[in-house]
């Protein structure tokens, strides 16, 4: 047989139909998870056309996006403010009644961001085919599963029949060799490796990410790299499962155990690419050579080094809008710029060693006086650890806010906005004009640059706290 | 889904890079439970000012947008969000087709599914296009061309599945139904 990649694996075991010249594969999914933005009207047209869901065992519902993050909101009685977003939670609440969805309601102690969730009830497995009505989906890509984004009608799609009608994609093998210095994390890793596709580097290719690197991540960090897969415009991101996948899914709530694990891990070792197999396209990227990065712009591939200055390419309209919105020019030193708001969060760094990293670098210290610094935990059990190992009371005692995990700042639907004209040191994903809030200058990076931001108030350089 | 074999329109013209959805829609709007109206906050934050007043200067707030079901935009429109609030906006607001050099994975198959027709064409007649906002284009889906306000035909790409579901205003969930047998063959072969 031909030596087939990691993904041939996944795509041609999922194939219900094969595609041909005139049709696209019926792709079977094993894992559906939905949340209460992107499904409400995938749900009408159920209705409309009297349908079942097909495999209700296979959808799970969370609420995230439009949630509240204040407590009082949440646990106190005080209702939703945002009557749009309190009208979502209820639709959804009834739609998974209706139809036998399993949810985790506002109260649930395992609540939070769907990409978070996932993997951490050991929901997330290696070889599934897993889609949600959301483009950070590659996310769990870092179980080695195929894992994508779609839009609502795909969601009615998954619902009714549990399949999807895919075109295979090509295949991109990003291969990273060399160690990530100090205070260079998986989020500037990501950050580089978009810098160097362009935004739209990844369109029409699933990544695999390979190498030395990618093998001493941890599963957070494969998370973390794995979640802005989209944001170079790819289709999914890969890696492929090992020794660190099988004891992180071992210790999850729901993953398999005994003999089921035994069973689960024969297969899960069958799925790592041959050695020969090939791919449409490659990439090399030498982790050593990097630094903590940090955008500029209002793309995800508009980074620097935290240390460098912004490019000043000559007639070019698109760098000159992006640069007026964020009141920037080129030539300019990011370091040291004053910066009013900072968002811990995000289903990209938001779990528990993002937490405890951000926290290492603020024991002790304070919040630099007028900042606003938001810490939202990416679920209600990253929050509960976080409170047990003393992370909670760091960030307290320093003077950040302490909120109800959701997606809150990532994207400012449940009124947690960066004020116009505000520059905000986010370690979410996306610094669109506008995402945090209309007029919001978002600048991405780790949740270490975050908390050196959040001391100083400016622009900084975490190596300085680290030990 | 409405058959589509051809559209006949004049162009609106936007010609920023990469244009995300979030652009498209912003997420604010996002908490609705319908499909219908998001036209009123399709491109909200260039088209009105803080106050909620349109802008004059923007394209889509100009008499010559009027009646436009064509939008030529700068190359890889649609990236971020999964959002088929996206599409549904563009068409709310009237919008029947995007033309660009590059289409974003989800946007685009969004769009096909809500028969937006996305059409991808060389740098050279996207520039040329870029170069004659408010001319007139037809797309012909049964050719696969476009033809271009100096009367030029050039093809565009568009699968072939895709195309037959436009034409014949196929939707791809019946088609999917239609697989329930073979689903639940597999289905039958997984739990052996
Ligand atoms: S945290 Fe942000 S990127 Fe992640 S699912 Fe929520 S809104 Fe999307």
């Amino acid at each position: 047989m031909k030596p087939r990649t990691l993904f041939e694996k996944i795509w041609s075991a999922h194939e219900v139909v094969a595609e041909t010249a005139d049709t696209p594969a019926v792709l079977y999914i094993d894992l559906h998870l939905t949340h209460e933005v992107t499904t409400p009207q995938a749900y009408t047209v159920l209705r409309e056309r009297k349908l079942r869901v097909r495999q209700p065992g296979r959808t799970f519902a969370t609420m995230d996006h439009s949630t509240p993050t204040d407590t009082a909101q949440i646990f106190g009685g005080v209702p939703i403010r945002e009557s749009s977003a309190a009208r979502q939670v209820a639709e959804l609440e009834r739609n998974c009644a209706e139809f036998g969805i399993e949810l985790l309601k506002l109260k649930d102690p395992s609540r939070g961001i769907v990409h978070i969730v996932g993997p951490e009830l050991g929901l997330t497995r290696p070889g599934q085919t897993i889609v949600c009505g959301d483009s950070h989906t590659s996310t769990h890509g870092a179980f080695g599963a195929l894992a994508f984004g779609i839009g609502t009608t795909e969601v009615g799609h998954v619902l009714a029949t549990q399949c999807l009608l895919q075109r295979k994609p090509k295949t991109l093998a990003i291969n990273v060799e060399g160690a990530l210095g100090r205070g260079v994390t998986a989020k500037d890793l990501v950050l580089a490796i978009i810098q160097t596709l362009g935004v739209s580097g990844g369109t029409g290719h699933v990544i695999e990410y390979r190498g030395s690197t990618i093998g001493r991540l941890s599963m957070d960090e494969r998370m973390t790299v794995c979640n802005m897969s989209i944001e170079a415009g790819a289709k999914a991101g890969l890696i492929a499962p090992d020794e660190t996948t099988y004891a992180y899914l071992a210790a999850t709530p729901r993953g398999p155990k005994g003999e089921a694990l035994e069973r689960a891990l024969a297969h899960w070792r069958t799925l790592p690419g041959d050695a020969d197999a090939s791919f449409d396209r490659s990439v090399d990227l030498d982790a050593g050579a990097l630094g903590p990065m940090i955008t500029y712009g209002t793309h995800p591939g508009m980074s620097i080094a935290i240390d460098g200055t912004i490019p000043s390419p000559g007639g070019d309209a698109v760098h000159d809008k992006a640069l007026r919105y964020m009141g920037l020019s080129g030539g300019d030193a990011l370091l040291g710029r004053p910066v009013q708001v900072v968002f811990l969060g995000s289903c990209t760094n938001a779990r528990l060693s993002d937490l405890r990293a951000a926290a290492g670098v603020l024991r002790g210290r304070k919040v630099a006086p007028g900042l606003r610094f938001l810490v939202v935990p990416g679920s209600q059990s990253v929050k509960r650890a976080a409170e047990a190992e003393g992370l909670a009371q760091v960030f307290v005692d320093a003077g950040a806010e302490w909120r109800e995990s959701g997606c809150s700042m990532c994207l400012g639907m449940n009124g947690d906005l960066v004020p116009s004209g505000s520059y905000c040191v986010s370690t979410s994903n996306r610094n669109f004009e506008g995402r945090q809030g209309v007029g919001a200058r978002t600048l991405l990076a780790s949740p270490i640059t975050a908390a050196a931001a959040a001391i100083e108030g400016r622009v900084a350089d975490p190596r300085h706290y680290l030990a | 889904m409405q058959p589509i074999k051809t559209l006949t329109s004049r162009t609106v013209v936007l010609p920023g890079t990469n244009i995300d959805t979030d652009q498209i829609i912003p997420a604010r709007f996002l908490t609705t439970t319908t499909r219908e109206g998001l036209g009123r906050h399709l491109f909200a934050d260039w088209r009105y000012d803080a106050a909620g007043a349109p802008r004059p200067d923007f394209v889509l707030n100009t008499p010559a947008a009027a009646g436009c079901a064509v939008l030529v935009a700068g190359r890889n429109i649609g990236c971020g969000s999964s959002r088929e609030h996206a599409p549904w906006a563009l068409m709310d607001f009237g919008f029947r087709a995007v033309i660009s050099t590059e289409i974003a994975d989800i946007f685009r198959a969004n769009s096909l599914k809500n028969g937006l027709l996305p059409v991808v064409v060389e740098p050279a007649v996207h520039d040329y296009l870029l170069a004659h906002p408010g001319s007139e284009v037809t797309i012909d889906l049964e050719s696969l061309t476009l033809v271009l306000p100096d009367g030029r035909r050039v093809p565009f790409p568009l699968e072939s599945f895709a195309r037959y579901c436009l034409i014949n205003g196929i939707d791809e969930l019946g088609y999917l139904l239609g697989q329930a047998d073979r689903i639940a063959a597999y289905e039958a072969r997984q739990a052996s």
